[in-house]
Parts: structure tokens; sequence; C-alpha cells
């Protein structure tokens, strides 16, 4: 068997059935292998870094490793966006770039990048494989590493004789991983734990807040059992919004700078706070000395160096969230904090806007907010924004009732929705996958239309449609005396005939009163779709402004 | 603060960049760093030097050890360790010079390892603190090469730093 043939093999015994990628010369070898075996599917993208985002995509839906590939150079240079953006969305993933043959490692032949030291901020370990013999120790590590502790993405990069030579003597795939610095800490430290009990017992206002590490620790029921059997108000961070239902009586929403009201007085009254996997990113808290000044913190974190890093902690409790909320629901007993919880409530109901509809406008908020309704009549579906306003307007107002949402909390990467949302519909076929993007966002991946047309992937797109980056025009409206600089995005096309050009049906609605029967059309189509709201320019991201 | 860590890594290809391009993208300031193999060939040890503040020193701990390739990760603690470095020196110095020279040399325990008409080198083992008052000594004869290891830390007693 040659290298390639060993790569393929170890793949299919770490059970991937999808590669999403782009081919070239340097990585040719795999592809060759690919289509001789013909057991994983192969989704040709139409640029490499939404073969990231849809091994993102894939992984956040099906809580399995995604994997892409694409070949060196500018193949793995343009997908370094996608790696950084799962990186710091701690979303598990596995990259193989093809690399120029190892005796010209050095030279800058053609389509040579030294991409596993370009990667080095963004990825949580890369390879430089050289022996072919060290594939299948590598591949093993590789999927270890990226889905165990705080999972994040891993490269290896495969230089081109290594995918050609021959592999010597019986390929055998290890059972297990030795590393000899990597054994990630799970259970919670006891005395940590016990402190953490004493202090929920006393305090009066406590409150969760909610991250991205819910999420990966897989621990959705567990944070649901946990409030209510605590009786326990929940805030979520952008990356944990979904992980409770939106609706639930002590859930006080998003919260920071483009989060609701409940949610940041909650924060800012609270004398504990319960950081689940969240890490105090400033967007969330931009000023998190002021909430630790009033409160007592209690941190939980599978990663250690996220503990301390933006707020101190009084009780840092290391480990796997959904072991530690376990070990906590079971050492404690129930209790009440009646006028804490209806503060909120009713702080949160006075605060909840009524968008009044204005004649040939699609107000996106109240999109959102149909959409959910509709939604959740088909099932629990997957929701994924791509970055800028149509992101606020979906965390604020699509109501979650089980489904998820799948957006780049981190990096904050334009034209992710695309990619994503084709590898979670690829991931879970059954459930509607929905992508919510604004018309820049768009027209930064509108090439991956072609991709779900040709592997029929019926994402739904929303194109939120305001002819301007909408964000950036809220900023210079805030900051700079409302001088639009760069913003307009004239020179548009009509989406609605662009999508068609693709044979992908296609709509636009003008009006709220016609937005409950176009996203009945949409939701019914068995194919991909895409929904073009022209929405006014001048709606804000906040929910109050 | 000046903080010295003691890292124990895998003595694997790019290693070294791993752990030094890790502290700079953190924003921390390296003032020295030197690494060489261990009684283990695997396994190498950097002795790092930074200046920052108590939280930062935590945070530095806490990343490096985030590195799959780090195996141990250890802040030395003030009074516990003994840190040295090797520094050499080429000083002009003509024949009239030679006698303080050596005379500086034999206080300061540093040797001689290179003479010429108008030049001498010298070679140093010493503490940071010490190395920095041997060169100001050295320094109104004319410094014209200096080169310094950064330090390495071992600790004091039977304590190791291992797996």
């Amino acid at each position: 068997m040659t290298g390639a043939q060993i790569v393929l093999e170890c793949l299919k015994k770490e059970g991937v059935s999808v590669v999403f990628g782009y081919p070239g010369a340097t990585i040719a070898p795999f592809y060759d292998a690919l289509v001789c075996d013909g057991t994983i599917k192969h989704v040709l993208v139409r640029q490499e870094q939404n073969a990231g985002h849809a091994a993102s995509g894939y992984s956040r839906a099906s809580g399995e490793v995604g994997v892409c590939c694409t070949t060196s150079g500018p193949g793995a240079t343009n997908l370094i966006t996608a790696l950084a953006t799962a990186y710091m969305d701690s979303i598990p993933m596995v990259a193989l770039t093809g690399q120029v043959r190892s005796d010209l490692l050095g030279r800058d032949v053609f389509q040579e990048a030294d991409i596993t030291g370009a990667c080095e901020p963004f990825t949580k370990h890369s390879y430089l494989a050289t022996d072919t013999q060290e594939l299948p120790t590598i591949i093993k590590e590789a999927f270890h590493i990226a889905a165990t502790g705080r999972p994040g993405p891993v490269l290896i990069d495969l230089p081109q004789d290594t995918l050609e030579r021959e592999f010597k003597g019986e390929f055998v795939y290890p059972d297990s991983v030795d590393i000899i610095g990597y054994k990630p800490r799970t259970a919670g430290h006891s005395l940590q734990i016990k402190r953490a009990i004493e202090a929920i017992s006393k305090a009066e206002c406590p409150v969760i807040c909610a991250g991205g590490g819910v999420v990966s620790a897989k621990s959705r029921r567990e944070l649901l059992k946990f409030a209510e059997k605590l009786d326990i108000p929940v805030v979520s961070t952008l990356m944990g919004v979904g992980m409770m239902p939106t609706e639930h009586p002590l859930y006080m929403g998003m919260l920071g700078t483009h989060g609701i009201y409940s949610a940041n007085y909650a924060i800012h009254h609270a004398d504990l706070v319960i950081l689940c996997g969240a890490r105090v990113g400033d967007r969330a808290m931009s000023k998190p000395d002021q909430i630790a000044k009033k409160a007592t913190i209690i941190h939980i974190d599978i990663d250690p160096a996220e503990i301390g890093k933006n707020m101190k902690a009084d009780i840092p409790i290391v480990g796997d969230i959904r072991n530690v909320l376990k070990n906590l629901i079971e050492k404690t007993d129930e209790l009440k904090h009646e006028a804490w919880v209806n503060d909120l409530r009713k702080r949160k109901a006075d605060h909840t806007p009524v968008f009044t509809s204005i004649k040939g406008q699609v107000d996106p908020r109240n999109f959102m907010r149909t959409l959910s309704e509709i939604v959740s009549r088909h099932s629990k579906a997957i929701l994924v924004a791509d970055v800028g306003e149509n992101q606020i307007w979906s965390a604020n107002n699509f109501a979650f009732r089980g489904g998820r949402f799948l957006t780049s909390g981190g990096l904050g990467t334009m034209g992710y929705s695309l990619g994503a949302a084709m590898g979670a519909k690829i991931a879970k076929p059954a459930r509607q996958v929905i992508a919510v993007c604004g018309d820049g966002s768009f027209q930064m991946m509108m090439c991956e239309l072609a991709t779900l047309k040709q592997h029929d992937v019926a994402v739904k797109v929303v194109i939120m449609e305001n002819n301007r980056l909408g964000m950036v025009r809220e900023l210079q409206d805030k900051l700079y005396g409302g001088r639009y600089s760069g913003v307009m995005l004239d020179g548009s096309p009509d989406f609605v005939k662009l999508v068609q050009a693709y044979g992908i049906p296609a709509e636009a609605v003008g009006d709220d009163d016609e937005v409950e029967g176009a996203i009945e059309r949409m939701l019914k189509s068995s194919e991909p779709y895409v929904l073009v709201c022209k929405v006014a320019a001048d709606i804000p991201s906040r929910q109050e402004d | 603060m000046r903080y010295t860590i003691t890292v124990l890594v895998q003595n694997h290809y790019g290693v070294l960049s791993k752990v030094s391009g890790l502290i700079a993208r953190r924003g921390f300031n390296i003032e020295s760093l030197a690494v060489g193999v261990t009684e283990n060939p695997d396994i190498s040890r950097m002795t790092i030097v930074v200046d920052c503040d108590e939280n930062g020193v935590e945070q530095v701990e806490k990343q490096l050890n985030k590195l799959i390739p780090t195996i141990k990760v250890r802040v030395l603690k003030e009074g516990a360790y003994i840190a040295r470095e090797l520094t050499m020196v080429k000083v002009s110095c003509n024949a009239k010079q030679r006698a303080e020279m050596m005379n500086l040399a034999d206080i300061m325990h540093a040797r001689i390892i290179d003479v010429t008409a108008t030049s001498l080198t010298l070679e140093l083992t010493d503490t940071t603190a010490r190395t920095e008052t041997f060169i100001s000594l050295l320094r109104p004869f004319g410094i014209k090469e200096l080169v310094r290891t950064g330090i390495s830390a071992i600790e004091l007693g039977v304590n190791t730093t291992k797996k």
C-alpha cells in the first residue's frame, strides 16, 4: 500500500464517511486513493476556505471530527481562515494538506508554503509527515488530539513523496495513543467542587453563564437539570446560544454588548456567577473586573489556561463540564431563588420589544421570530448564522427549542455560514439546516451554491439584503459621525436571478406579511433554496437602542 | 518581575519555534531562552526567562502546558535554584593592558580563551548579576563583541524537574 492508501485506511478506521476538499498536484495521490477505494464521499467545494467551514459545520452538527483536505501552497493558505475560525470556537477537525516533495522543502518550489509554520497560532497541533511509516500513529494522534480535552483543529501536512512511497510491512492501526505531554484532566478537583457547592448554597442571586464549552462537552441536558434543580437563572454567550431553550423560565438570554437587557442585568447584579465553558470574551463581558468585584466567580473549564485569563476566578474547576455538572447535581439539594428569578423574568418580559412592521420592508427580527415558530413545527432545526447584523438578529430573536445554533463566535468570520451549513446538512440530512447571512457575507461565499447543487445538499439560505455592510455602518454612525466609508454594496447582483442561474429555486420577499408563506415554501423544498429578504437599511443589530 | 521557567519538551522538529512563537504571540517578552538535550535524548530542556507580572507568568505556564510537545513546565521559585549563563567577550587589549586584564579575569573567575596583539577574548560562567558586573568592568577597554547564552537553571537540593 502507498502512503495515500494508508491515509485513507486510517480515515476509514476513524469512521470518516465524508471529506470536504479541493484537489491539486501534491494531494493528487490521496485523491486517487479516494476514488479507487470509493468508500469515503468527497464533496468538492469551490474555494478551500469553505472546505474548512464545511468540516467544522459537520463536526458541530455530528459531534464527530470533520475532515477537509486541500493541496499545498495556495490551497493550504486558503484554508487558514477556516482553521483560525475553528480554533477560536474550539471545533474538532482534522485538515490534510498536500505538500511539495520533502527533498524540495524550503526551496520555494511551485506551490510550496510553510503551512505548519503559518498555522501555528491557529491549530491545536500540527504535523509535517515526512515518514510514510509514521502515518498511522500521526493520524491516530491527530484525531485524538482534535476531539479530546479542549477540542480544536489539527493539521497534517503531507509531502507528496510521503503519499507516494510504499508502506513497509503490514498496516496496523494503533488502538490507543500515548502522548507523553498530553493527558487532559476531565474530572473536577473534589475540593474545588466542595467549595463550589458551599458557595452555591450561600448565594442569593446566582447566575449560570453558559458558553461554547457546554456544547463541546455535550452537556445540554446536564445544564438544564443543574439550573432547574438549583433554580438558577442562565444567561449564555453567543457560543452558548441554543443550549437552554430560549423560552425556558430560567433563561435570561444572551449577554454582552449585543446581548439583551435581562442577561446583562443578571450578570451585573449576581452575587455568584458560575461560568460554564465560557472564556469571558470582550464581547460577552467588556468589564469582567466589575462583575468579579460584586460576585463570587466559579469557573468551570476543561482548559486550565482559560481560568484566570480574562477574569479572576474564586473557585476554579478544571474538568469536563458534563462530569462536573453531573457531580454538582448529585451533591446538591434542591434550592429556590424565587425573588431573584421572578425579578429577572419580569425584566426580561418588560424588555422584549415588539417590532412594528413597516409596509414594503421585512423586519429581520420579526422574520427570525416567525422562522423559529414555523421551523419548530417541522423539526429541531440547525440555524447557522453568518457574521454581522444577521448574527445578532438570529441570536436574539430565533427561539431555540432543542435545535442548534452554529456561528463563528470567536473569530467573527464573514462567509462562514454556507460552508458550515453544508457540512451540518450532510451530517444531519433529516434536519432542517438554515443559513442566515447578509448580502455582504453571501457575496463572500456564493460560489458554494454550485457545491449545494452538485452534491444535492438541501441547505436553506436566507439573505438579509440591505445593500450595506450593516454592522460596520452602525459603527460609523456611532463613532465616526455617520461618515460611511466603504460600506455600500452597490453593484450587487439580483440575487434571485443569480441563484436561479445555478438551477436553485429562489424567491424574494419585501414585506412582513409575505414572510410566513415564503418560509413555508422554503422549508417544504427538498432542494437547496434561497430566500432573499429586502430589509430596511436602518434596523439596528441590538434589540433596544 | 523576572521569572525563570524550566520546560521539558519532546526533542522534535519545530518545537523551539512552537514555544517561542507561543510566548511572543501571547504578548510576553522573552529575556532569554536556552535549550539543550537532557539525559534522555528524546527530551530537551528549555530555560526561559520572562519579564512579566504574576498573572502573566501563570498564563505563560498554562499556555506552555497546552502545547502538545510540552512534557513539564515549572516556574522556579526565587532562591530555590541555581542559574548560570556563559558569556564570551572580545575586548580591545594591547600588550600594556594585558596584565590589568588578567588581574580582572582572575578576580571575576573568568578565563582567557583567545589572545592577539590587539585583543583578548574572555569566557565567564556565572549568574546574570555577576555577568553584568563583569561586562561593565570590561566596557572601558572597548568591547568588540559580546556573546551570551542566556541562563540555564537547575533546582537546588535533591529535587528534579522530571516527567
